[in-house]
Formats: C-alpha cells, sequence, structure tokens
C-alpha cells in the first residue's frame, strides 16, 4: 500500500488523480443509485431484493426501446417524445424519456409487489428472497432477448464527449451522473420527511405498530418497490452512458453483473441505511477505480484485476469487523 | 357503542384463545377490562382493531360491532377511520423517529384536523413539546406512554382501547397517566381500559370485566368489583381475613360456579 502510494506521488500526475477522483465520484453515482433502490425496498419491507441486477436493466431496456424503438413498450402506439429516425434526442427531450422510462420501471415495481411479493408477505426472509430471485430469473430471457449482441444503444446526446479542465480530461456523462445521483439521493432524503416517507419509515420500524396508526402498510410496500426499481433503472441508464464500460449502450454482457457489483456497497453500508447506500457507492467505488489506476502500475500481475477485487476484500473486512455495515441496524437477520 | 359479543379467536387455526367473550362500552363511558397473564386482553384488543391477520388469528365465532355496524373483517386503517384507536401494548413508539414524526403516523388517517389535534395533545402532555424534535427512543418509559397515547389521539378516536397502560411504570407515573386518562374520557372518548393493575383501573372505570382463559368471569360496576373477595384476594392483592390464600384453582372453580348459579 505505501507503495501505491509512492507511485502515486511519482507516476501519478495532478490531471491522472483528479481523473481518477472523478471517476471514483461517477461509478460511486451509480452504485448509489442501485443500492438505495435496493435499501429502500429492504428497509420498508425486510425483502432482499435479488430481483434487482435484472430490474434495473429492464428499466435501461425501456429507455432504448423509447428512444430508439420509437415506441412503448407493449402499447400499439409509438412514442410522440422519440427523436426522428437516425437523429439524437436535444437533451430536454432525452431527460423527458428518461423520465418516462423511470415510469415504467416504477409500474414494472408495482406489478411484481402485487403479484409476486403482496401474496407472500409474512414468509421467512429466505422464502422471500428466494421468490425475487426467481423474478431475476424470469425477467433475464426479456432482458437478453431484447438486447442485441452488441447492445442496443441509448441514445445519449453528448455521446463519450468531455470537458478539458487544465490537463484533465473530464467526460460529460460523469458529471451527468453526479448531478443525477445527487439529485436522486436528495429527492429519497427529502421523501422520507414527507407523511408518505415517515409512515414508511414508521413501517420499517414496526410493522404492526404502523398498522395500528391506520397506516395503510400494503400502499407503503407498493411505494417502496417503485421507488427502489426506479432508481435502480436509473443507475442502469446512467451507467450505459459514454465513457462508463458498456459504452453508450445496454450491453448483454456488463450490464446483467452491475447488480452483482453493488453488493459490497450494500454490505459496506449496512442493508437498511439510506445514508450507508450513498456512503457505501462512494467509498467502494473509489477504492475499485484508485485500485484500477494505481496497483496496477504499482504491481501488473493483476493487471485491471485489482478493480474487481477490492470491493469485495473491502466488503470482507466489514463483515468480520462490523457485520451490520457501517450505518446498517444491528437486530437485521442475515440469510 | 362497542359491543363484542360471544368472541371466539383462533391462533394458528387451533389455539382457541377466546371461547365466547361478552364486552360491551357504552359511549362516554371507562369500561375496564381486567385478567392475569394470558387470559387473552391483547387478543381481545387485537380483535377489535383488526390486528389478528398479523398473529396468524381469526375471529371464528361472534361478531365486534361499533355503533352496530360488523368491524370484524375490517382492516386496521378502516378502524382507525371509523374512530377506534389502540395504544397497544408495551407502548410501541417508533423508537427511531421524533416525537413529531411518531405524532405524524397518528394522524395518518386524519390529516385534516391535524394541527388542532396536535395542540390538544400537547396541552395534555406538555412534557412532549419540550421534546418535540427529539427522536423517541431516547425519551423515559412514562414519556414513551405518553406519546402513544398522544400518538392514538392524533387520529381523534371516539373509542381509545388502552392495552395495559401502567405496565412497568413507577406508581407515581401510574397515577399521572390515570388522571390523564380520566382527562381524556372528559373531552367525550370511550376507554376500554385493559390493565393487571385492577385497583387503577377500577378506581377511575364505570364498569368492569374480569376475564380469565378467553371469557368474562366477573363483571358489574367498578365500585362492586373494587368491594368482591376475589377480586381483591386475586387483582387487588389484599387478603380479607388474613388467613391462609387459597389456591388459585380452588378459587377459579368456586367462581365457576358461582357464575353458573347467578
Ligand atoms: N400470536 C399468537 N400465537 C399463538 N398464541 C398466542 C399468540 N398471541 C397470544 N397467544 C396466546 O393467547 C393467550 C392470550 O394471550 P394474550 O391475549 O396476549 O393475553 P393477555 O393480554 O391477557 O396477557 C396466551 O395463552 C398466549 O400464549
Ligand atoms: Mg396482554
Amino acid at each position: 500500500m505505501i507503495n501505491a502510494f509512492l507511485q502515486l506521488a511519482q507516476v501519478g500526475t495532478g490531471a491522472t488523480l483528479v481523473q481518477t477522483l472523478l471517476k471514483s465520484f461517477a461509478l460511486g453515482s451509480v452504485y448509489v443509485l442501485i443500492a438505495l433502490g435496493f435499501v429502500i425496498i429492504f428497509k420498508a419491507t425486510q425483502v432482499l431484493n435479488f430481483a434487482a441486477g435484472a430490474l434495473s436493466m429492464a428499466g435501461a431496456m425501456f429507455m432504448t426501446i423509447l428512444i430508439s424503438d420509437g415506441g412503448l413498450p407493449l402499447l400499439p402506439f409509438g412514442n410522440p417524445l422519440a427523436p426522428a429516425e437516425g437523429e439524437t434526442a436535444s437533451v430536454v427531450l432525452f431527460f423527458v424519456n428518461v423520465l418516462i422510462a423511470l415510469a415504467l420501471a416504477a409500474l414494472l415495481g408495482l406489478v411484481i409487489e402485487r403479484l409476486a411479493i403482496r401474496p407472500m408477505v409474512g414468509q421467512p426472509l429466505f422464502a422471500m428472497a428466494v421468490i425475487t430471485l426467481g423474478i431475476e430469473i424470469a425477467i433475464r430471457p426479456f432482458n437478453l432477448d431484447a438486447t442485441a449482441l452488441e447492445g442496443r444503444r441509448l441514445g445519449v446526446p453528448w455521446g463519450a464527449s468531455s470537458w478539458n479542465w487544465g490537463d484533465a480530461v473530464v467526460p460529460k456523462s460523469y458529471i451527468v451522473a453526479v448531478i443525477i445521483a445527487a439529485i436522486a439521493g436528495a429527492g429519497v432524503l427529502l421523501f422520507f420527511r414527507t407523511k408518505l416517507g415517515v409512515a414508511m419509515r414508521a413501517v420499517a420500524f414496526d410493522q404492526e405498530a404502523a398498522m395500528a396508526q391506520g397506516i395503510n402498510v400494503g400502499r407503503v410496500f407498493a411505494i417502496a418497490w417503485a421507488m427502489g426499481t426506479a432508481l435502480a433503472a436509473l443507475g442502469a441508464i446512467v451507467y450505459g452512458m459514454a465513457p462508463f464500460p458498456p459504452g453508450g449502450s445496454v450491453s448483454q454482457e456488463i450490464h446483467p453483473l452491475l447488480a452483482l457489483r453493488v453488493l459490497p456497497v450494500i454490505v459496506l453500508g449496512g442493508l437498511d441505511s439510506v445514508a450507508g447506500a450513498i456512503y457505501g457507492g462512494l467509498i467502494i467505488a473509489t477504492a475499485e477505480v484508485f485500485a484500477g489506476q494505481y496497483l496496477s502500475q504499482w504491481n501488473s500481475t493483476l493487471g485491471s484485476g485489482y478493480s474487481t477485487i477490492v470491493p469485495y476484500l473491502v466488503m470482507l473486512f466489514m463483515l468480520l469487523v462490523k457485520p451490520y455495515g457501517l450505518f446498517g441496524t444491528p437486530e437485521i437477520r442475515r440469510v | 357503542m362497542l359491543e363484542v359479543a360471544n368472541l371466539e379467536v383462533v391462533y394458528n387455526e387451533v389455539i382457541l384463545v377466546l371461547r365466547g367473550l361478552s364486552v360491551q362500552v357504552p359511549d362516554g363511558q371507562i369500561v375496564a377490562l381486567l385478567g392475569s397473564n394470558g387470559a387473552g386482553k391483547t387478543t381481545t384488543a387485537r380483535a377489535i382493531t383488526g390486528l389478528l391477520d398479523v398473529h396468524e388469528g381469526k375471529v371464528t365465532k361472534g361478531s365486534v360491532t361499533w355503533n352496530g355496524a360488523e368491524i370484524g373483517e375490517q382492516l386496521p386503517a378502516k378502524i382507525v377511520e371509523s374512530g377506534i384507536s389502540q395504544v397497544m401494548e408495551g407502548r410501541r413508539i417508533f423508537g427511531e423517529l421524533t416525537v413529531d414524526e411518531n405524532l405524524s403516523c397518528g394522524a395518518f388517517t386524519n390529516r385534516a384536523n391535524m394541527n388542532a389535534n396536535y395542540e390538544r395533545v400537547m396541552d395534555l402532555f406538555p412534557q412532549l413539546k419540550e421534546r418535540n424534535t427529539q427522536v423517541a427512543g431516547y425519551l423515559s418509559g412514562g414519556e414513551q406512554q405518553m406519546l402513544a397515547i398522544g400518538r392514538a389521539l392524533m387520529a381523534e378516536p371516539k373509542l381509545l382501547i388502552l392495552d395495559e397502560p401502567s405496565l412497568g411504570l413507577a406508581p407515581m407515573l401510574i397515577e399521572q397517566i390515570r388522571d390523564i386518562i380520566v382527562d381524556i374520557n372528559k373531552q367525550g372518548v370511550s376507554v376500554l381500559l385493559i390493565e393487571q393493575n385492577a385497583m387503577m383501573a377500577l378506581s377511575i372505570a364505570d364498569f368492569g370485566y374480569v376475564m380469565e382463559s378467553g371469557k368474562v368471569v366477573m363483571d358489574g360496576p367498578a365500585q362492586k368489583l373494587l368491594n368482591d373477595e376475589d377480586v381483591q384476594e386475586f387483582y387487588l392483592g389484599l387478603h380479607g381475613d388474613g388467613g391462609e390464600r387459597k389456591s388459585f384453582r380452588d378459587v377459579k372453580h368456586y367462581k365457576r360456579r358461582k357464575r353458573w348459579l347467578s
């Protein structure tokens, strides 16, 4: 480690450091979005959502269908807000389409909650987790069938372009990612101060006592699933923007694994903590990006493998010293 | 008026807990429901407020009617909306939420009058006013009980069910809670006061029921129950003749017989 820092001082220029930091925040933003989705569902409903991967990717698929097919999924009429054939949407139109995709993702979350989760309420934690795994498996083929092998374009108006800040190259997508995550994170924190958000926290704390107050727990569950699915979808959409690895599209290879890479974030932050999702996302992404940038320069045995391994090392370390995560609630049983 | 008639409740489809329980709470009265641990008091409260489902419990016979309408199968939220609120056993405040947020949860079904109800709760419990932004988990036991009662009042109930509000509180606090229950009742709220502390409950109640093993074994005006030998011996801890304490089973048996005779 000390060597790595020496390397940093010698090899790493200021510009590299700035770029690496920014990349950390951008990747962290993606992790934060998906982790928030997971945490909200777990906090409100005590369900470990192993369908987060397929659900987030489905949300990104909605986006590509809206933008490139110019049609709404399963509906006969076209998307009036889609760009003309062969053209790229304007920035405003792009974000309008993002909002529609998120609404569709939220709807998907509502349907899943109603059909697969609500009837099983009261079952053991483990059974519920297995059900979400079933949902993951059921949705995956839709994602893969709908994705062409080379990926489906997300139609990001700014593509892979970047700004230059001094010597540092700053991809526009990275800045967009950070802004989106900041807005979403602030939105979630504000939501928890509203009537419904307070009710959701009450349900999370003591479901029966919440029912006794007249809080409609079913409605709270439905909202948690809608929010959780939409946040996961937003993460997958942002991740589709170049220069994130999928390179401007929804990727058959990279996107399905995204949620798995958020696992260390959730373990680090705590399964039921919003603050944990935010800090955890940023810490894990920073560890991952810095390991990829600097450790591989210091010792090339693993090459880019360092960035894959480091998040799990952080997670293992966390499980040893603080099994409930930085901000998690200790009573929570693990499966 | 709340009317529980011949209620039978079964948990997990096999455990029969209430065996034909009948209890009435006339408008404007305080009615005490007494009984030792495991008698089925909390189950009665759950049956009235729609919380049996959570515990795999079911009403298999009998009925719960509120102002003439059957409410046995309704969702808890509907029952709260219809004017019945419960202060659950063990307070069950939301420990991670602030005092104000707890009260806001209580007002979930009644947003329209939230401000007026908030003022009313703060008038009843000035202690809560000083701590309204504090996390409720850090309140003392007495303050938590006040918060639990205040939270239930935020729904502006016509009937308040209190499940062992004196549990775990020091005698002075019990007196304070008792006086507050009287105040609430004076504001026009009927009260079903579930207690093991029979002295406290009967001292303010109009009428009382004593239940055992899921049914009522004795009932009557509170004053009459206070003077009853069995009640004195088993619930008030008084020994009438100073002699040997009869075994519980003997007295229970005797009570049953007395019930048949009466
Ligand atoms: N969820 C439950 N499942 C099974 N049995 C229960 C459940 N809750 C209570 N009981 C049983 O029902 C009986 C009455 O309990 P309860 O209504 O809590 O009595 P009380 O409030 O008078 O102490 C007890 O024997 C208790 O063991
Ligand atoms: Mg009880």
